[in-house]
């Protein structure tokens, strides 16, 4: 159960890897790795800024609370901060349950969480200079699917 | 002195990401930096603008220890 933020590029397969390892009452994992999209080429560079001890630990108690909502036996979320390319994985989620569904739906609930709602700022670089951007109406959809007042 | 750290927008408004302010309160704070740069304390007032203090989300006003650290966070993008 951690989360790391870290500038450089990670391999999702070794994360996946050590991830498996040692688990005799581990049913199912899940995980999702997103990559940095180019958008038709008017994304050359994603930077991420993030606020060090306060993003992390945003992350880890939203990680918490959805580890006791799925009945989660474990988590493991990175993500890349700083300059980004495109193709690049930017985030790593993975989770770990004693069966496949709580895995499934804890690990989507988790990426639509960090993709909305997670302190970030993200700036893309691109052919007319950079501009911050914020979560499409699209995010705020996928994260609100899972307020508990629209269960 | 406070440590003020600026993100994302607010930061490249600035032109700084870190400063140390003389303040013992919030709102003194920002009328430190009103004061020094009226575009930069207007847009601080902006109503999506949340201020942590010392890492944790804060409103209205709260006094400032000798230490004390103040983020103020445009709206978070997601990752």
């Amino acid at each position: 159960m951690s989360v790391t933020l870290q500038t450089e590029p990670f391999d999702p397969g070794e994360l996946l890897s050590a991830f498996c390892q040692g688990r005799r009452e581990t049913g199912g994992i899940c995980s999702f790795t997103g990559l940095a999209r180019a958008e038709a080429g008017q994304t050359r560079l994603l930077t991420l800024e993030a606020y060090p001890g306060f993003t992390d630990a945003a992350i880890a108690a939203m990680a918490q609370a959805a580890a006791l909502r799925f009945d989660l036996q474990d988590w493991r979320i990175v993500h890349r901060i700083g300059p980004i390319s495109p193709g690049e994985a930017i985030v790593f989620v993975a989770t770990a349950a004693a069966h496949r569904r709580a895995a499934f739906e804890a690990c989507d609930h988790l990426m639509d969480w960090l993709k909305s709602r997670a302190p970030f700022w993200k700036q893309e670089q691109g052919p007319a200079g950079s501009r911050w951007i914020e979560p499409t109406s699209q995010d705020l959809a996928d994260a609100s699917r899972w307020d508990r007042s629209a269960d | 002195m406070a440590r003020v750290l600026l993100f994302g927008r607010l930061a490249d408004l600035a032109g700084w990401r870190e400063r140390r302010i003389e303040a013992d309160s919030l709102v003194s704070l920002r009328s430190a930096i009103s004061a020094a740069d009226p575009d930069l304390g207007e847009a601080l007032q902006g109503p999506s603008v949340q201020v942590a203090l010392d890492k944790v989300l804060v409103r209205g006003d709260r006094t400032l220890g000798p230490d004390a650290e103040v983020a103020f966070l445009p709206p978070m993008s997601g990752g």
